[in-house]
């Protein structure tokens, strides 16, 4: 099912734990659709000097995590900008289509880490997670609400069944 | 190194006896039941004789009552789409319960897009289904009920008996799916009171690709596939001839072993249970605490994903499956964990670890030690765990 990248970095995740003096924090996505990510980031001279990793998930998004760090680790903050989901998924040679949505989320979570980051700089009142927006869209035309099953049109943020937030597609 | 399987309900493995009787079945090269000829009527009594054997396994009171598919989603799909299409001048209102397979939801959903209304009952935080709620539910435009011995996640039994009683007093025709109990504990059709029930072979160790209708006599029932007059023009199409010999054999070996065999599971689920709640911290068993399937157990580990379990056993050489391998392809949590209040995270690291006659204790054991250490490994690296350390 995976690809051999993907299982190496599955069995030997890279940069696991929390930091716990990190300068940038970032989370995405909820136990609801059984995947959840922590990043954190350790910042000088604007760039990643560390980075860990803390997820809740399946196998292929212990590895998004994993593999994403290594690609981080050393970047400046410009660099690590341009990381999108896709080219973590084009590292690990590739996830099975119906893990793309819902497991590859670790650049966002870097994005946001990056941004919590800077926000803390700048003095602003920083954002860190993004968990209640996130919903596991396993096909754009045809997906269904994670918490009744009721097959939702694309772009709807609200299931019109039983009310609960399902973010967009 | 031998791999540990603790994923029975999956597939179960061959005995060597159903093996054996397959193998001679092959060599034999039998004919097609339907020919007029002597080879042909050599095949028929194997037929009948695998007919008779799985008829006895669930006690009907005639063999003619089972009819041979090619599985048990085969079964459903015959029971529920031919029963509501032989029915409909009747009604078209059909009661079912919340935790069904795939097999009975899906079937329903596309009845449903063909004008049949449904009723699904709820269950407790046992995934029991209370026969009252099923009796209130029935309306003048009922024809069928639909609910399953046991759930093949969680391994609830039914109160099936209290079901197709009221089912019987109300004429309405009540369809049990039993894929997860035949050949496990004993089923008695008559005893039970069914109108239909389905079942498959590969749940007692006969061969993948078997399965079996059991239809009342006096059933109406429209056939699911159309053609010639084999299954007494109940099920079109050649016999499967070398699955179905395996399933009679299978069937007989069950029938003979069925008390043995459930006190051997019964003595594992404790071992089992007992081990996991000792040893791990944070670990639920879901399901009925003594009704319930002997060869199964639920177990949903806190603060850590499924999937990512089963891939860390495989690396150790230990099989178990996350929910029903039919659905493992969907991404959601699980509608039977949802229905019996599970919690949405906690169903997402929920376990099914199913056994059988050729499982042996140390291999309990060892699935108990190395899952141990899988799930420090995992809950090491999870956010979920520090949060509620700390909460």
């Amino acid at each position: 099912m995976y690809s051999k990248t993907v299982m190496d970095h599955f069995k030997n995740p890279r940069n696991v734990g929390e930091m716990k003096d990190a300068d940038g924090i970032g989370e995405v996505g909820n136990p609801v659709c059984g995947d959840m990510m922590s990043i954190f980031i350790k910042v000088e001279d604007d760039r990643i000097k560390d980075i860990n990793f803390k997820t809740f998930g399946c196998g292929a998004a212990i590895a998004v995590s994993s593999m994403l760090t290594e690609m981080a680790k050393g970047k400046t903050l410009e660099e690590a900008k341009k990381i999108t989901n896709k080219s973590v998924a084009d590292a690990l040679e590739g996830l099975p289509k119906n893990k793309l949505h819902c497991s590859n989320l670790g650049a966002d979570a870097l994005q946001i880490a990056i941004k919590n980051y800077e926000d803390k700089k700048a003095g602003k009142v920083p954002a860190t997670a993004v968990t209640e927006d996130y919903h596991c869209h396993v096909e754009k035309d045809s997906c269904t609400c994670p918490y009744c099953e009721t097959e939702l049109s694309g772009g709807t943020k609200t299931c019109p069944i039983c009310g609960k937030n399902v973010g967009v597609c | 190194m031998n791999v540990i399987n603790l994923d029975y309900i999956s597939a179960n493995p061959l005995l060597p006896e159903v093996q054996e009787a397959m193998i001679e079945a092959i060599k034999k090269n039998y004919a097609n039941p339907s020919s007029p000829h002597r080879l042909g009527d050599q095949a028929v009594e194997e037929l009948e004789r695998a007919r008779e054997n799985v008829a006895r396994l669930i006690n009907c009171g005639s063999p003619d009552e089972i009819v041979f598919t090619s599985c048990g989603t085969e079964s459903i799909n015959h029971a529920i789409k031919g029963v509501s299409s032989a029915g409909k001048d009747a009604g078209k209102h059909i009661i079912t319960s919340n935790i069904e397979h795939n097999s009975v939801l899906k079937t329903l959903r596309r009845l449903r897009n063909l004008g049949y209304t449904i009723t699904s009952v709820s269950v407790d935080n046992y995934g029991r289904v209370n026969p009252e709620e099923v009796e209130k539910s029935i309306k003048d435009e009922t024809i069928l009920i639909t609910i399953m011995h046991s759930n093949n996640e969680i391994g609830t039994i039914q109160p099936v008996r209290e079901i197709a009683r009221i089912a019987k007093e109300k004429q309405v025709f009540f369809h049990c799916d039993a894929v997860a109990s035949v050949g496990v504990v004993p089923v008695d059709v008559q005893d039970l009171g069914v109108d239909l029930l389905s079942f498959s072979a590969g749940q007692f160790n006969g061969p993948s690709g078997v399965g079996g209708l059991y239809i009342r006599k006096g059933v109406g029932i429209l056939p699911l596939i159309d053609g010639g007059f084999q299954e007494k023009g109940r099920r079109a199409g050649t016999e499967n001839l070398v699955g179905i010999i395996g399933m009679g054999k299978a069937a007989e070996l069950a029938l003979n072993d069925m008390e043995s065999r459930v006190a051997h599971a019964k003595r594992l689920k404790e071992r089992l249970t007992r081990g996991l709640q000792d040893k791990i911290e944070s670990i639920i068993i879901n399901g009925h605490p003594e009704l319930s399937l002997p060869n199964l157990v639920s177990a949903s580990v806190k603060y850590i994903e499924g999937e990512s379990i089963v891939l860390m056993l495989d690396e150790e050489n230990i099989t178990v499956s996350t929910r029903s391998a039919c659905a493992s392809g969907s991404l959601r949590a699980s509608h039977v964990l949802i229905s019996i209040g599970c919690d949405y995270a906690d169903a997402q690291g929920t376990l099914v670890i199913s056994f059988g006659r050729m499982t042996k204790e140390s291999e309990i054991d060892r699935f108990i030690d190395v899952l141990k250490s899988v799930v420090g490994t995992l809950r090491e690296m999870s956010p979920l765990y520090k949060r509620d350390v700390i909460t």
